[in-house]
Order: C-alpha cells, then structure tokens, then sequence
C-alpha cells in the first residue's frame, strides 16, 4: 500500500504486514530487508520500507507495572496516549513526552524522543530500564545499560536500525495533579528568548514559539512558555478532590485536504502576531490541563491536512550553545527573507548529549515546518548549510530529504553507526530514510 | 462496581478482546477462555493493567465438548455474563469437496458453541440469573453460494439461542443473540468491506454491552443491517436463487 509519514512527503509503495505474534514477526524476518513501524507520526521515511514494512500496533500491550518504583512494562505498540489515560489518574506521568500522545512506546525510543524538560531530564531514553529486541536471528534479547550494554545505547535513538523493539520498561513519574502551571513570558528579540531561557534554566518544562516572519529589529521575538506540574496545594479548591479530572478540550478533525494557499504568508503572519499579542496580554501564571499543555496540536486530529495533499516538510536542527546565536540569527534571516512562513515555530534549550546517537546536544533546537513546495526545498538546503556551518545537526524523526552528505558532515557518530550495524549483521533492519542516509 | 466476572468464550477473536476490555472498563473481573489460553496471559495482564480489575486465562477447545462441564467447574468463580464469541469462517470452496473441512466448520460455529451455550444456560437457570449473549451471524439469515457451510451453522446456532430464550424468558436469565455483519477483525482481513456496513470491534463491543444491559433480544451491530436483511429476506427464491450475493 501507499504509505508516508505524518509529513505526507515522501509518499512510497510499501508491502505492509501486521504481525500479532513474535512467531509471525519471526517468519517475516525471512523476506528481507524490513523496517518497524509505529503509529506513524515520524514525519518523513523513518518507518517505511518497501519491501517490508512491519505495523507494530498489534504489540500493544501493558505487562506489568511497579506501583513502588513506577517502572511500567509495555509492548512497542502501545500508545502513549494509553499510557496517560491508564497512569495518569493514579497520579503518574510520562517521564519525557514529545509534542503529540498519538506515538508508540517503541517509536519513542527508537527516536529517543525529547521533550519540553530535555534540559533538565534528558531524553526518553535516560528512563528506559531495558528493551527487548528482536535480532536478524530471530532471536530476542534484553538490553540494558548492564546486558547487551553496547546494543541498548544505539537502539535509543538507533531509528529502528538495530533490530525491532518489542518490549520496553521504562519509569514514569509521579504527579499530584493533572494540571501544569504555565508561566508565558513575552521576549522581544532572540536575545530576549535566549537569555531568559537561560535564567529560567530550572523551570521543569520550557518551550518558545517564535515568529519566523520578522526579519528585522524583533529578529526572534517569542513567546516563552514555562510550566510545572502543579502541586494539589496549587489547585483551586474545587479541583482538589479530583486532582486528576481534568476536562479536557473536545477534538476536532481536519475534514479534508485544504489548499496550500490557505496557508499563505498572509495567514501564518496573522497567526504569528496573535499568538505574540496573546503572550503578552497573559503573561503570569495559568492553570492548564495536561492535555491543552503539551498536546495542543493533538485537538485537531490529522492536522497534517492543513497542509494540502502535497503534504509539508520539517525541519528541526540543533546548535551547540557556543554558536547558537550566530546560527540561529542566520536561520531566522534565510526564513523571513525566503518569505515562506513556517506555521509552527518552536525554540528550546537543550541539555547535554547522552547515548551514541541520540538528537539532542547542549544547545538550542529550532523546529520548524514547511508546505511542500519546490521554494521551501531550496529553503532547507539553505537552512542545512547554515546548520552545517555553524556545527550542528539534524533531527531524523523529522527529516525527509536530508542527504546522505549532509548528515555526513552534520554528524560523525552517523559512520559509527554504519559500522555497527555492518558488523553485528544487522544491516537488514533498514527503513526508506536510512537508505537514502546510507546508515 | 460489578463484582461478578464476565466469560469470554473465544477470547482471542478481536470482538472476543474488544469485549473483554469493554467490560473490564466497566468493572467486571474477567475470564479469558480460549485454546492455548496461555498466549492470552499478555491479554490479561494488560487488561488488568489499564481497567484495576482481574482478569484470568482458562483453556478451552471448542471442540473437546466432553471437556465442557470441567472448564465450567474450573472457573474460580461463576460468570455473571457468558458470551460466546467462537467463530470459524474457514474457505467455501474447500469446504465443499472436503467433508473434514466442511465438518470442522459446523463443529466451531455451531455443534461447540451450542452446546456450551447450554450447558450454561444450565447453570444460570438454576441459580435463576445471568446473561448469555451468542455471537452469530447475518450469514445465518439466508445461505448463500459463497458461505452456506458457514452460514448454515450459524443458522443452527441463531435457532438455538432462539429457543434457549423462548425457554429461559421467566427464569431470569437473559439470553442476547448478536448478528454482527462486518466487523474489521482478523477474520474479515484482506476482504474489501463497504465502510458504511463495517463496524470497528470497539464500536461491536460498546454496542453489545449497552444492548445486553437493556436486555434486548436479538441485535445486529450496526442498525443497517436490519434493513439489509429484510431487503435479502424479502427477495423471492425464483430469484434468489440466480443472484449472486
């Protein structure tokens, strides 16, 4: 069948199967070259192979779960969405969570997710006690920092390209309440965002929005947006004997396939300069519910259509902090002077790296998505040269079209990784992206 | 909270799972019976897991009916709720020229899950309660060319749970019979179904448990159907018999 990312580009002809058992998934093994796929939400080629592309949701399982230490035991497929709604009305939380609910377990390690606390907690990975994983044999394995050491660290982050992961233990946290204190505070410029993410360094969560537009004085200027899980002390009164009944926001779906004009500069700009004028008409604190917090695109469901049926592009780098101002003020010139809004803009800190290939680096992410166009194509060439040159590196859950090159130059650990996978005979695991990256 | 468990009878179908799930939400203990009940533990676990309730594994073969009065005694406790949701859609063609195939397919659908389904009613008649839904089928309604074999058992099973009602219907025990039509399920995988008559099993298993609390009779999963089928009914054989369905 046709298959993509949440991106919509690149769009291939996979033969998909949906193993139900690790006997079945056993015997798929035989066909070849074959990738695992999660729920999809990886944006670009990540989890999809033509010759074989093996759906993981059946493998959606909780198995056990250490009410004392909190470590959970789920098969790959189960959502975390699922997760939420099982653990959270027990007064526990994802360690770490990306921007959407909707992503397998074991699409999170494999993509070593990061998320808005990465510079305080790291990725998903640092809560992963061990995985099992599924070898070119056959064979399953446990791997952990103890067993399988080596192993274990290339599969966080390893995009599938060790072996399939079926099992995973991880730790979640303990929460008093399901709601966050959100603190957004106005910043001018890049200077203004950057320094204050600085000073707000021990903030549990923080993330920025940033217009992309303004290629001028306010270069940069965002919205930061800090939060905490509030304490039941925090709630108001009526909330505090049902920490954890948060009303969330009914969803909405994307009905169909809108024109690409309708989201023409014009709109982003629009978008872009409320969302600024809402940042500084509510700067302070605000109670939200953990649903509206970390997973405000998730309301509207297929999202992606907004984009038209040609799909979008992502774009996500990080810069190591010595650069990061140099580089960023580069990319946002490129961005606002190409004119090619980007809908979603998101700026974070990131803390230190950890694990042989894991995204993330003491630095500065900038995310950003494009509609498909041959324009913005040219645009993120640019914007990979600007990270290139400014020594940082890209994003795979992400990425669409990076070369092989470029992930070369971006990022030595990428040969390593090759090498490993040449060498442990597992170079069968290979998705359409890993392909193109020559991994 | 319910404190009686539900029995799921062929809990390794997707309806089978789905309804387990669907009541464990709703409070009920629950008991998984299938054959190598043991790869089901996983199933268990993760229903305990996300619902806070019990949830155990029990062998069963749908075909080893001598063995049915000891699986029923070997439960840790009597069932509130039964549902038999043992099926076999096996292959037409083969079933036609091989008589072991062909039998293999009535034993499932009907000789098995009836006889279950009695011994059952037994027990709740007796203790003057309980609520036991068979999951049949709309291929039951009328044979058809390209299921009949199939269709036939499900028609015996249809008639059975007909009269098991009939019977019961002052005893206290509630007997539901459920006429699915499509389910997207493992058994309907590869076949290209028309959306507006398929059902998701979660969908199947909310309908069926609402319907079982109103304590209705007979149910199709999408309402659809019923139209459908007095539409199928009403064409006469003359005809019937050239079209191909």
């Amino acid at each position: 069948m046709i298959l993509s990312g949440w991106g919509r580009f690149p769009q291939q002809w996979c033969d998909v199967h949906q193993p139900g058992s690790e006997a079945e998934l056993r015997a798929l093994l035989a066909h070849g070259p074959r990738i695992a796929r999660g729920n999809g939400r990886g944006y670009g080629d990540c989890a999809m192979q033509r010759n074989a592309t093996l759906e993981m949701r059946r493998f959606n399982r909780m198995l056990a779960f250490d009410a004392d230490g909190g470590q959970l035991v789920t098969e790959a497929g189960v959502l975390l969405s699922d997760v939420i709604a099982t653990f959270l009305p027990r007064g526990w939380f994802p360690p770490v969570t990306p921007g959407t609910k909707f992503v397998t377990i074991g699409g999170m390690v494999a993509a070593d997710v990061h998320g808005k606390n990465h510079h305080r907690d790291g990725t998903f990975g640092r809560f992963v006690d061990w995985v099992d994983l599924m070898g070119e044999d056959g064979e399953v394995s446990r791997c952990s920092p103890q067993e399988n050491a080596e192993l274990f660290a290339w599969t966080l982050g390893g995009m599938g390209l060790t072996g399939i992961i079926l099992r995973i233990a991880f730790r979640l946290r303990r929460v008093e309440s399901a709601y966050i204190r959100q603190t957004t505070l106005p910043a001018k410029d890049l200077d203004s965002v950057m320094a204050l993410f600085e000073e707000h360094a021990q903030s549990t969560y923080s993330v920025a929005w940033i217009d992309c537009l303004d290629g001028g004085a306010g270069l940069g200027r965002s919205a930061l947006m800090l939060g905490e899980h509030a304490h039941i002390a925090q709630l108001p009164t009526p909330h505090r004997a049902a920490p954890f009944a948060a009303q969330t926001k009914r969803t909405h779906r994307v009905p169909f396939d809108l024109p690409q004009a309708a989201l023409n500069r014009m709109t982003v700009k629009t978008f872009n300069a409320l969302y600024y004028r809402n940042a500084r008409g509510s700067a302070g604190d605000r109670l939200v519910d953990w649903n509206s917090y970390f997973y405000p695109l998730d309301a509207v469901l297929e999202w992606n259509r907004i984009y038209g049926v040609r799909g979008f592009m992502q774009f996500q780098c990080v810069l190591p902090l010595e650069s990061a101002h140099p580089g960023l003020t580069a990319l946002l010139r490129a961005i606002a002077s190409s004119g090619e809004g980007s809908f979603l803009s998101v700026l974070k800190r990131l803390g230190a790296e950890h694990g042989p290939f894991s995204f993330p680096l003491d630095g500065y992410t900038l995310a950003l998505d494009f509609p498909f166009s041959e324009k913005s194509a040219r645009l993120m060439e640019r914007l990979d040269a600007i990270t290139l040159d400014h020594g940082g590196r890209f994003y795979l859950a992400k990425d669409a079209r990076m070369s092989a090159a470029t992930l070369r130059r971006s990022d030595p650990r990428a040969e390593t990784l090759a090498m490993f996978r040449r060498e442990g005979g597992i170079a069968n695991f290979r998705s359409s992206q890993s392909e193109r990256l020559c991994l | 909270m319910n404190t009686k468990p539900v029995l799921i009878i062929g809990a390794r179908s997707d309806i089978g799972k789905a309804l387990a799930h669907r009541y464990a939400a709703s409070g009920y203990p629950v008991q998984l019976a299938a054959r190598a009940a043991a790869g089901l533990e996983a199933d268990a676990a993760d229903i305990a897991l996300r619902h806070g309730t019990i949830a155990s594994v029990h062998e069963l073969d749908i075909l080893d009916t001598s063995s049915f009065a000891d699986f029923l005694d070997g439960l840790p406790e009597a069932p509130e709720v039964a549902i038999c949701v043992v099926g076999l859609l096996g292959d037409q063609a083969t079933a036609q020229r091989d008589l072991a195939a062909a039998t293999l397919t009535m034993r499932t659908n009907y000789e098995g899950p009836a006889l279950l389904t009695g011994l059952i009613a037994e027990r709740f008649a007796q203790r003057g309660s309980g609520t036991l839904i068979g999951i049949s089928s709309v291929a039951g309604e009328r044979g058809r060319a390209s299921n009949y074999v199939y269709g036939s058992a499900k028609a015996g099973y249809t008639a059975f749970l007909s009269g098991l009602r009939n019977r019961l219907s002052k005893s206290g025990v509630h007997v539901m019979t459920v006429l699915p039509g499509f389910v997207r399920t493992r058994m309907t995988a590869g076949m290209d179904l028309p959306a507006r008559l398929t059902a998701e099993p979660d969908a199947a298993a909310e309908t069926i448990l609402r319907a079982a609390e109103k304590r209705r009779n007979v149910i199709y999963v999408k309402p659809v159907w019923r139209l459908v089928l007095a539409v199928i009914q009403a064409i006469p054989e003359e005809i019937f018999k050239g079209t191909k369905l």
